[in-house]
């Protein structure tokens, strides 16, 4: 299929590109961008103008619950395009875990006849995320694994993580951790401070994720390994990983997109939209990260999608499930905080374009001749209520129910094929 | 269907009381409106008319999703006084255990036209989230939620100290004990600081004191002596024995060495000071047995007091007009 978007506003965050260009589109690769390559005759024209052509999202963190929640892959995947993304990093937290290459190329199988997004998974560091037994990280790299993630905090013992990343540097194979020292988070649900303190709700110290920092940091000292931090959440955190980032080790971070809006206070009486992982923390760890994010020190935003069944929110605070849906709402909080920070359009959409997939080292996230054509066409004006009804994805809740937010993928390609279009007045509209 | 936010969840569009979730965010007017009501009930005690018939058709359930005999007892006499009828149920062993969800349990229960749910739960929040979810005219009463709040202790506690001290504007009140873990303490924080009080004091040691206090207005000490030093209200808090498994504390003994209320220690606050309990007390953990009996303890009028007081609430409460 061969197709020009013609009259839309090219942004392209890799190149620094932001300019009125047609872009065409041959057998599932950019062929031109400003002019046609020669006999190129369009079988289908786009008319993008007063829309934004960029690079479709990459997200480093969606959780599309297979294996586990069977069918649901499907539906994660519609509302990922939905939300303008065209590329996925699912981490292991699976149920199994994906610590086995046979459930990788089912799960990539899967994927493929879901024709979504495409689908970057990522590999349980360790047998069943157990944190005790390496799993085998090398031949899981063969069956498409990206790179390789311990879920939900450290392994409890500091001997497996240096074996892990010795192992893992052995074969240049990137490490994910969540910065997440177990022993000092516990049974935590909201991050330390005055509002768990006052609200009397089991709270996670900062010092859960610098000991963690400081642990990771010193053994990539020792072995050299690449490591990826997911979901940096304190000022502390931030200030650690930019003294590491100085010191020249080989460290990229991201931050959850909630967390880049919200702050503990945001919980009000015990909301549990708000229950997230990590937790919510104080104003001045925001405002660590958008410090973060402005001088590079944070080198992605995420949607750090979950989506959560109904019931499992209709619980007390602390008892229900943490998670948000955040696929279709990644794109315009990105905007908005884009907006906040007075960054151009390019700088704001390389947070989740052009810098995940340098942290992926995978050739998407950017418009180029030559590259695949993965593309987000977007509304940049277009306001939206945040509702259930307006969301595809299955998982409802979000922190930003009732939110009025604006930008809105309205066609979203992946390989140069159309995968979504959404028709003008109705909420969303999977193909 | 959620109720919106961004105003207070347990006043109705009148301001009046609807529900009481916590002190926090009350109106010291209501606050006052309750110990005074209180006030007639406690009157009319000392006369032995034990029924008033304002909750005359109104039926009450006590959910307790924690155990608790005696904060139930206290609820169920309180609402019988009133003329109530009230259903006690023992959800350990009902439904909870089936799997129905908290909010089906108080779906089915308004179904048989409950009219006011006096909740105790072990997580914090859970009487909001019943609150947010019942019919417009329910009434949801926290009878303790997580280590979140105490409400009706907490104003029970207030007439206590109102009935000795008459007037809160001067008064220094010391909380001591395990702050962290206690719905108790934060209750008593927001009423005193609502109802004036200049100087509130919590004591323990730095396992046991949670975060923001400052923020809450409250001076922290970590040495009984300096804690209590001057104070007109001591407040001794119950210390679980399950504190005592983990490194939070070493042992009983260190604490009532430390923390412990003794009649010598005592002799450093005011003359005229009052001490009290929430109860069940640990003799020799958190006060002497000669503290606990002195002529300075005010703990048991505190019980009495606290089914005037919930009374006092339940009545107030279900004189709302409808949550709209």
């Amino acid at each position: 299929m061969k197709l020009a978007i013609r009259g839309g506003r090219l942004v392209d965050p890799a190149s620094g590109h932001d300019a009125a260009a047609d872009l065409f589109i041959a057998d599932g690769r950019i062929a031109g961008i400003g002019g046609a390559p020669e006999g190129f005759v369009a079988e289908r024209e786009i008319d993008a103008r007063d829309l934004v052509v960029a690079p479709g999202l990459v997200d480093l963190c969606a959780r599309m619950r297979e294996p586990g929640a069977e069918g649901a892959l499907k539906r994660e995947m519609r509302a990922a395009l939905a939300g303008g993304v065209t590329g996925i990093v699912c981490p292991p937290d699976t149920d199994p875990p994906l610590d086995e290459p046979g459930l990788v190329r089912m799960l990539r199988q899967r994927s493929r006849e879901a024709a979504g997004a495409r689908l970057y998974p990522l590999g349980a560091l360790t047998a069943g995320l157990g944190g005790e037994v390496l799993a085998e990280i090398e031949t899981l790299a063969e069956a498409g694994c990206v790179a390789f993630m311990q879920t939900r905090s450290l392994p409890h013992d500091n001997g497996v993580l240096l074996q892990i990343l010795r192992y893992a540097r052995t074969f240049d194979l990137a490490v994910w951790l969540r910065p997440v020292e177990d022993t000092l988070a516990s049974d935590g649900v909201a991050g330390a401070g005055a509002v768990a303190g006052r609200l009397g709700l089991p709270a996670v110290s900062p010092l859960a994720e610098t000991v963690a920092l400081h642990t990771i940091f010193e053994m990539q000292r020792a072995t050299g390994a690449r490591v990826h931090l997911c979901r940096l959440s304190s000022a502390a955190g931030v200030e650690l990983l930019r003294a590491a980032k100085r010191e020249g080790l080989p460290v990229t971070a991201d931050v959850g997109v909630h967390h880049v809006h919200l702050t503990d206070f945001d919980i009000g009486d015990f909301d549990s939209d708000f229950r997230l992982d990590p937790p919510l923390r104080a104003q001045r760890d925001r405002e660590a990260i958008l410090a973060g994010l402005a001088d590079g020190t944070i080198d992605a935003i995420c949607s750090d999608h979950a989506p959560v069944a109904e019931e499992d929110k209709l619980l007390p605070f602390g008892e229900a499930a943490p998670g948000a849906t955040a696929l279709e709402t990644l794109l315009p909080l990105v905007l908005k905080w884009g907006a906040e920070a007075k960054l151009p359009l390019g700088a704001t959409l390389a947070r989740i374009t052009s810098a995940p997939a340098r942290i992926l080292n995978e050739p998407t996230g950017r418009l180029a001749v030559g590259a695949k054509a993965d593309i987000a066409i977007f509304d940049p004006q277009a306001p939206w209520i945040v509702g259930r009804d307006e969301l595809v994805s299955r998982g409802g809740s979000t922190p930003f129910t009732g939110y009025e937010l604006v930008g809105r993928a309205m066609m979203t390609l992946v390989g140069g094929d159309l995968r979504f279009e959404r028709k003008p007045g109705s909420a969303s509209t999977p193909r | 269907m959620r109720t919106e936010f961004g105003r207070n969840p347990q006043l109705n569009r009148n301001g009046e009381l609807h529900h009481l979730l916590s002190i926090e965010g009350l109106p010291r007017a209501i606050i006052e409106r309750i110990l005074d009501t209180a006030d007639g009930f406690i009157a009319s005690a000392s006369r032995e008319v034990k029924n008033v018939p304002l909750l005359r058709g109104r039926s009450v359930f006590n959910l307790f999703f924690e155990n608790s005999t005696r904060t139930r007892t206290t609820f169920e006499i309180a609402a019988r006084r009133l003329s109530a009828d009230v259903f006690n149920l023992d959800i350990a062993r009902s439904s909870a255990a089936k799997g129905e969800s908290l909010l089906d349990t108080i779906n089915n229960l308004t179904a048989m036209q409950a009219d006011m749910f006096i909740v105790r739960h072990a997580a914090g929040g859970a009487p909001h989230l019943i609150a947010r979810h019942v019919a417009p005219h329910v009434h949801v009463i926290n009878a303790g939620d997580g280590r979140h709040a105490h409400p009706t202790q907490g104003l029970l506690d207030m007439y206590t100290i109102r009935h000795y001290k008459r007037d809160f504007s001067s008064l220094t009140v010391a909380i001591v004990g395990d702050i962290l873990h206690s719905r108790v303490a934060r209750s008593d924080m927001h009423a005193l600081a609502a109802l004036g009080v200049p100087e509130i004091r919590a004591v323990g040691p730095l396992t046991l004191l949670p975060e923001g206090l400052d923020t809450m207005g409250v001076r922290v000490f970590t040495k009984l002596d300096e804690g209590i030093r001057g104070a007109d209200v001591i407040i001794m808090l119950r210390l679980q024995n399950e504190r005592m498994r983990g490194a939070l504390l070493p042992s009983a003994q260190e604490y009532f060495r430390n923390y412990g209320l003794t009649p010598e220690r005592l002799q450093l606050a005011k003359p005229d000071a009052i001490v009290m309990h929430p109860g069940p007390m640990n003799r020799g953990v958190e006060i002497d047995s000669r503290v606990a009996d002195g002529t300075q303890s005010v703990i048991l009028p505190q019980v009495t007091f606290g089914i005037a007081v919930r009374m006092a609430a339940l009545s107030i409460a279900a004189s709302s007009q409808r949550m709209q």
